[in-house]
């Protein structure tokens, strides 16, 4: 039906591995958006990425250098990949990746280049770092937590929390630990691989459930879907979940984006105890890897943010499925090894 | 034909980790010139290794801080922290800039004096103060920042004994949300120990109580917590004016800013995340500005920045000495830069650029100093292109704090160049000799001579 | 001798057969692959080397030692038995 160009839209996270990058999901929705067609760059930092031999999915990847090779680097390489693609949008879809993309925003936007991020007040804030004080100010139950950046001053830690507890990295990780070994270990793990500072955390008890939405920078719901893991891996992820029609959910979500004026996609991850109270564990300033199921329940949020990246009014979605689930499985692609090497050595598949 | 530039073969195992092949333009850039001057003829003319000082560089950073304060608040006075790099020539640029002194030992003071600083203008700070220090500093009209009550029971008795009425500030620790708390240095403000201090001065009659002053700590990473510190300072200042009808002169927020450098253990790098001159001045304007004070007696504001002013012009110049493998297969380089010149490669993974053209091949290498030590370590992993022996290379950003903690330790210390505004290079500290170390060692009779 | 199953690619790849293992050489670790499977020896391929780059014998030979080496510990070369 559409006979207009189809939208160049750059994507990263294709690590579709058991510990999922959102990548993948998010391409599936915009190829099935009908407001547009696209052409997808994927944009990977590793090179057994699986996205990046998935060639019906997506057109072509390009190697980006990690984030902490620093924000010039990576300008310069977006610079490459536009001179050659002329990209519409770009969807970055890690948590590490934000922060240079948020500052990079401007920069991008001159270039023609749209995305839709939080900004960088609201990304800081969020940040497990800083929950407490979120909590606090937003009126959002947290469990408690603390930061700790030195081991020495971890030898205290079961003076301020029961075990077991969660140790947490900056950007990712979370392992529980049940003694203080455990918490030294985890500590030296974390600090090893996102740096400093970890955030330890109470643990709570009981059930948990996810919402996946977006926000439109002003503080109005464009979508909201809540969804109960049914099947949870040895990681913690989702291999199984059903949405679900929860209104303390959805008022929560609403509250959340009204009081930060959130822009873009976001995941809430709660924890429901015993006496059906939500807490807020974590708030992840992208879309989920389990972000098709929005596209399965009505409510396609990847199609509703590439749009509201353009400056299209986009209108809020009124209601979704209940009752639709998503079960996840992996496939053994084949792959000849010459494709590897060539995106090994030139950057480009 | 000519020849190619040779670099060693490389073979390398494909993993899926590929990091920084495809990074931008800035890292695959030799540094072969600074300041229009080649590294190669610097080395040459001087020797390896070598610290170069841009005078541009500093002139140029120091400029950029002071609009970004004078901007934001109308009263701003820099003070040159001696102990981030006391090289008389680098002193005397902030000196011609229009920084005053900040010292923290008599070694410094007088070094402070020797470069012409009016006694007037020179801050001293640090908890070690002796009795001789405090008397040419009470002599001079110095601005003395009292660290313990100890000091101010001195600095008391020299009054009757000196006859002259000393200008103090008193310097105050505080919780300003960042940790740990620097509380070894000055009082306390949480607990009253500051208000303690503050009244003793004010109660003895004996002292004009000019400034507050304090420093929160080093390379902070947050603004607010600048701001909590000003307000933290007005709040006694203000306090001061209400109890003793009291003014005093300046706030005094010590130094702290971050440089380019990247912390080890730090996943971003500085430079993406060290906040700007712009957002400290801005905090910092916003606490003082928005504290109760009329708008005819707002305090001078004290800058004692070092670091942030310094670190970036200051560069080392070194030479490979020999390319390894270790007992595992890991790459290792040896250069002739050790950590008793690079002293803040303990804390900073520090950028090394070469001085030559490069091809885009790099491997994972250990670069270790000359020194026979184990911990003589420049990076532990630093992703290095290819160097051959006896090729040149630049490390960036050691102009803060290495020319003043350097060791003397197996070989002597290397020259000093400054490259002034036209390009021309000026040496402003020779390297070390022998004779240097003869003139201060003495030998006694009975173990001159001996039989081997 | 290099495996006889090893070879090196336009782009400096080379795919292990017999491990699965891929690598990727630069030019002058193409050019000494290639130099030993025409048949030359160390001094030859020294010479050869020292012809194309600026280089002295004895720092190349260093060079040579070590990527020999790991071409050993990557299971490139077989020994005569």
């Amino acid at each position: 039906m559409t006979t207009k160009k189809p939208l160049t839209i750059a994507v990263s996270a294709l690590n579709t591995i058991d510990s999922p990058g959102p990548g993948i999901a998010v391409i599936r929705a915009l190829r099935e958006a009908p407001s547009f067609d696209c052409r997808i760059i994927g944009l990977a930092y590793e090179s057994l990425e699986p996205g990046i031999f998935m060639h019906d999915l997506v057109d072509k990847t390009y190697h980006i250098p990690y984030p902490s090779a620093g924000i010039d680097t990576l300008f310069e390489r977006l610079e490459y990949i536009h001179e050659k693609e002329k990209l519409d949008v770009i969807i970055p879809n890690f948590d590490a990746e934000l922060y240079p993309f948020i500052r990079l925003e401007k920069r991008l936007h001159e270039m023609g280049i749209a995305t839709f991020l939080p900004e960088l007040e609201q990304f800081e804030e969020r940040h497990k770092v800083n929950l407490n004080e979120f909590g606090k100010k937003y009126g959002i139950n947290v469990p408690k937590s603390k930061v700790y950046f030195e081991l020495s001053e971890l030898q205290n830690v079961g003076k301020s929390f029961d075990y077991p507890l969660l140790v947490k990295g900056k950007y990712y990780d979370a392992y529980v630990a049940y003694n203080l070994e455990q918490v030294k270990s985890y500590y030296h793990r974390i600090i090893a691989k996102w740096g400093s500072p970890v955030v330890v955390q109470e643990f709570v008890h009981g059930t948990e459930f996810n919402v996946t939405g977006l926000g439109d920078g002003h503080g109005n719901t464009i979508a909201a879907v809540p969804m109960r893991k049914q099947y949870i891996t040895d990681k913690g992820k989702a291999w199984g979940g059903v949405s679900i029609a929860d209104k303390k959910m959805l008022a929560l979500t609403n509250s959340f984006i009204s009081q930060t004026k959130w822009r873009g996609g976001f995941e809430l991850e709660l924890m429901k105890d015993k006496k059906g109270d939500f807490y807020l564990l974590e708030i992840n300033p992208r879309m989920p890897a389990w972000i098709y199921l929005s596209v399965g329940v009505g409510q396609n949020i990847p199609e509703a943010l590439v749009n509201m990246a353009l400056g299209k009014k986009v209108e809020p979605f009124k209601d979704y499925k209940v009752g639709k689930m998503f079960v996840r499985y992996s496939w053994d692609m084949i792959v000849d090894i010459e494709e590897f090497q060539q995106i090994s050595t030139s950057g480009e598949l | 034909m000519e020849k190619l530039r040779y670099e060693r073969p490389l073979i390398k195992r494909m993993e899926n980790e590929m990091p920084n092949k495809y990074g931008g333009k800035a890292d695959r850039q030799p540094m072969t010139h600074i300041d229009g001057l080649a590294v190669k003829d610097l080395l040459a003319e001087y020797g390896s290794p070598l610290f170069v000082m841009s005078e541009k560089t500093i002139r140029s950073t120091y400029k950029k801080a002071l609009k970004a304060f004078t901007m934001r608040y109308p009263r701003v006075q820099f003070a040159w922290s001696y102990k981030t790099n006391y090289m008389d020539a680098v002193c005397n640029i902030f000196h011609q800039e229009g920084s005053w002194a900040e010292v923290v030992s008599g070694f410094e003071y007088d070094k402070a004096l020797k470069n012409g600083v009016s006694g007037k203008r020179i801050i001293f700070n640090g908890p070690d103060k002796t009795v001789s220090d405090l008397t040419k500093a009470i002599t001079n009209d110095s601005l003395i920042h009292i660290d313990h009550l100890d000091e101010l029971y001195t600095i008391m008795e020299l009054i009757d004994k000196l006859g002259k009425r000393p200008r103090v500030a008193i310097r105050v620790n505080m919780d300003t949300g960042v940790y740990p708390i620097w509380d070894r240095f000055g009082f306390n403000y949480e607990n009253g120990q500051a208000w303690d201090a503050l009244n003793k001065i004010m109660a003895s009659g004996k002292m004009d109580l000019v400034g507050l002053h304090c420093h929160i700590g080093t390379y902070m990473l947050s603004p607010k917590a600048y701001g909590i510190a000003a307000s933290k300072l007005s709040d006694l200042a203000l306090g001061l004016k209400r109890r003793y009808n009291h003014e005093v002169k300046y706030i005094d927020l010590g130094g702290g800013f971050p440089s380019r450098n990247t912390l080890k253990g730090s996943y971003l790098p500085a430079s993406d995340t060290i906040p700007s001159f712009e957002d400290f001045a801005e905090t910092i304007a916003s606490a003082l500005l928005n504290a109760e004070f009329p708008p005819d007696a707002l305090p001078l504001l004290i800058l004692e920045t070092g670091r942030a002013l310094v670190d970036e012009a200051g560069y080392l110049l070194g030479t490979v000495i020999s390319n390894k493998r270790s007992s595992i297969g890991k790459r290792t380089t040896i250069v002739d830069i050790g950590v008793n010149l690079l002293f803040t490669s303990f804390w900073y993974n520090h950028k090394i650029s070469p001085a030559q053209e490069f091809s885009s091949y790099t491997e994972e290498t250990t670069i270790y100093g000359p020194l026979c030590m184990n911990i003589d370590v420049i990076r532990e992993s630093a992703l290095m292109p290819l160097l051959n022996k006896g090729d040149h290379f630049v490390v960036h950003h050691v102009g803060a704090y290495n020319m003043t903690q350097w060791m003397q330790f197996i070989t002597l210390r290397p020259n000093v160049v400054l490259i002034d505004l036209e390009g021309k290079a000026h040496l402003i500290r020779r390297h070390e000799t022998m004779d240097d170390f003869e003139k201060m060692e003495l030998l006694p009779a009975h173990l001159k001579n001996f039989d081997l | 001798m290099i495996k006889k199953n090893i070879a090196v690619s336009a782009s400096g790849l080379i795919f292990n057969p017999d491990t699965g293992e891929s690598f990727s050489v630069n030019p002058l670790g193409a050019d000494i692959i290639t130099f030993i499977k025409e048949g030359n020896g160390r001094d030859e391929v020294a010479q050869k080397v020292m012809e194309k780059y600026q280089v002295e014998k004895a720092s190349f030979e260093k060079d040579y030692d070590d990527f020999m080496d790991l071409m050993q510990t990557y299971l490139l070369i077989e020994n005569d038995d």
